[in-house]
């Protein structure tokens, strides 16, 4: 896309979150989409596109009373609404629409009239043929299984794996609507009950209830918005494989490296550039991978990086501020909560904010390694 | 509770079929000569619609792993492995170690395996063990 041609000009997240057991998933959806629209000083009729995931495209405009020219059902996961906003941006920019509400509800703790990500198609899918019969329950047993290849190609441990859960930890201590607060240590963490070996239970995700949303816009119109307009500056996305056993290596995601390397080069931007990052952490692994599929680490360098601090607070790449999904929250397609940071300390008002940040990057997954997206952030104007 | 089992679809039947025989059944390119897995009628590296099956030695290595402390029903109530071995003939391939204890000790990486068919009626599932165990 081009760059700083749209803007985001409304942000918000559901009222509650955490635990939420009486609301649906669908009015998650809409109670993120209304604070939004109160955000950016927009009704429902002023919106012209929609995109959603986990629930279809239809069903978010026909419940909020909004008659599109422009719809993004595009689901492969946690980071689809990355893709929903690389889609926008494009689809604005050819005039498809002119304003784009993109919204996430998910009931992933309560499961009160859950939707979610859907992947695979029973038991005749490939993933269903060649992956379900060996017992996997879920991510816990499939996201994490290339992760002791990684260990074992750079001589790190189960340490590597728990440093990023107590980082993080202290950016959740920060915020208010962080579902974990209290201090963990590294004992804490590979002491917890174990989950899948080597993951313990702080290795991986909460699962909790929530929804957010964003409005885009033209950059042109987005000066006559109440709230400071944060720009899309670069943007990226691939798939790699719906069966996280034939990732082709098991030390870095085909998916992070093209989507990435693609943001990076439409924005133009180099990695010292970056004041802020989010990288999406369903399990303590991901800030690894991410780390050097981005390109801020050599390949093997990042537990290091993490372990000296580098990306917790006061360090220079703050890193998943919010708490991520190991603290914050997670409902279960997390990556409209990293974007949601990723606006907040562009706006200046996140509850760990980062100081002078200019440029964020939120950079998602999707299934098991199995998609990616990633956009940059900017507040400065073109 | 029954294993959960896979149903065949047209292009992967042969994969089963050769399952339940206890042969390790995987495809090449007539044109490139890449072996790959899954199966399907046509070759994911170049294309070519000219493929052939082929038994596989039932050898590899174990590539990964997690050890599953919550299993599912269908797998019993111990702890077990979801691992990920690296064929000699290249391709990965999910499966279970069995045939030794469910540990870190037990399972190392870069051990060398061995295929070992495991019957449930309808479908039989590639198994892997320690080689020579």
């Amino acid at each position: 896309m081009k760059q700083k041609t749209v803007a985001v000009v409304g942000a918000a997240e559901t009222t509650e979150m955490g635990r939420i057991p009486d609301v649906s998933a669908i009015q998650l959806h809409a109670d993120a989409a209304l604070n939004t629209l109160k955000d950016a000083g927009l009704k429902p009729s002023d919106i012209d596109g929609v995109a959603t995931a986990g629930l279809s495209p239809t069903e978010l405009a026909y419940y909020l009373g909004i008659t599109p020219t422009y719809a993004d059902g595009t689901s492969v996961g946690g980071c689809s609404f990355m893709l929903h906003v690389r889609h926008a941006a494009a689809a604005i920019n050819e005039g498809l629409c002119n304003t784009v509400l993109i919204t996430h509800g998910e009931s992933g703790r309560s499961r009160v009239g859950a939707g979610g990500f859907r992947g695979g198609g029973g038991n005749s899918s490939l993933a269903g043929q060649f992956e379900q019969p060996y017992g996997p329950v879920g991510p816990p047993s499939m996201f994490t299984v290339p992760a002791l290849r990684y260990l074992k190609t750079y001589g790190l441990t189960e340490e590597d794996l728990a440093w990023p859960a107590v980082i993080q930890r202290e950016w959740a201590a920060m915020n208010p609507r962080a579902s974990m607060k209290d201090p963990i240590t590294l004992d804490d963490v590979l002491n917890a009950r174990m989950i899948a070996y080597p993951f313990t239970l702080l290795m991986c995700c909460l699962v909790t209830d929530g929804g957010g949303a964003l409005i885009l816009t033209s950059a042109e119109r987005a000066k006559d918005f109440p709230q400071k307009p944060i720009y899309i500056v670069g943007t990226g996305e691939s798939v790699e494989t719906p069966m996280v056993s034939q990732m082709e290596d098991f030390t870095s995601s085909k998916a992070f490296r093209v989507s990435g390397k693609k943001a990076f080069a439409e924005a133009g931007i180099s990695h010292d550039d970056v004041d802020h990052l989010m990288i999406y952490d369903a399990f303590s692994h991901l800030p690894l991978y991410g780390l050097e599929d981005l390109g801020f680490c050599k390949p093997g360098e990042a537990a290091a990086f993490i372990r000296e601090r580098n990306t917790a607070p006061g360090g220079k790449l703050p890193l998943n501020t919010n708490g991520g999904g190991l603290s914050y929250m997670h409902s279960g397609m997390y990556g409209m909560y990293a974007m949601q940071e990723s606006i907040r300390q562009l706006r200046g008002v996140a509850p760990a904010q980062v100081p002078d940040a200019k440029i964020s990057i939120a950079h998602g997954v999707g299934g098991m390694f199995g998609a990616s997206g990633t956009i940059v952030f900017s507040n400065e104007p073109g | 509770m029954d294993r959960i089992l896979p149903q065949p679809t047209p292009e992967t039947q042969h994969f089963w079929d050769g399952c339940k025989a206890g042969e390790l059944r995987l495809q090449r390119c007539d044109d490139c000569a890449k072996a790959y897995f899954p199966p399907r009628p046509f070759c994911p590296v170049c294309g070519s619609r000219s493929v052939s099956v082929f038994a596989a030695s039932g050898k590899g290595v174990l590539w990964s792993y997690v050890i599953n402390h919550r299993p599912r029903p269908d797998m019993g109530t111990e702890p077990h492995s979801i691992a990920v071995v690296k064929l000699a003939e290249g391709p990965q391939m999910m499966t279970n170690i069995i045939g030794c204890p469910q540990t870190p000790e037990a399972l190392r990486l870069d051990m060398p395996v061995e295929v070992k068919f495991q019957d449930f009626g309808a479908i039989a599932l590639p198994l892997f063990q320690p080689a020579g165990a």
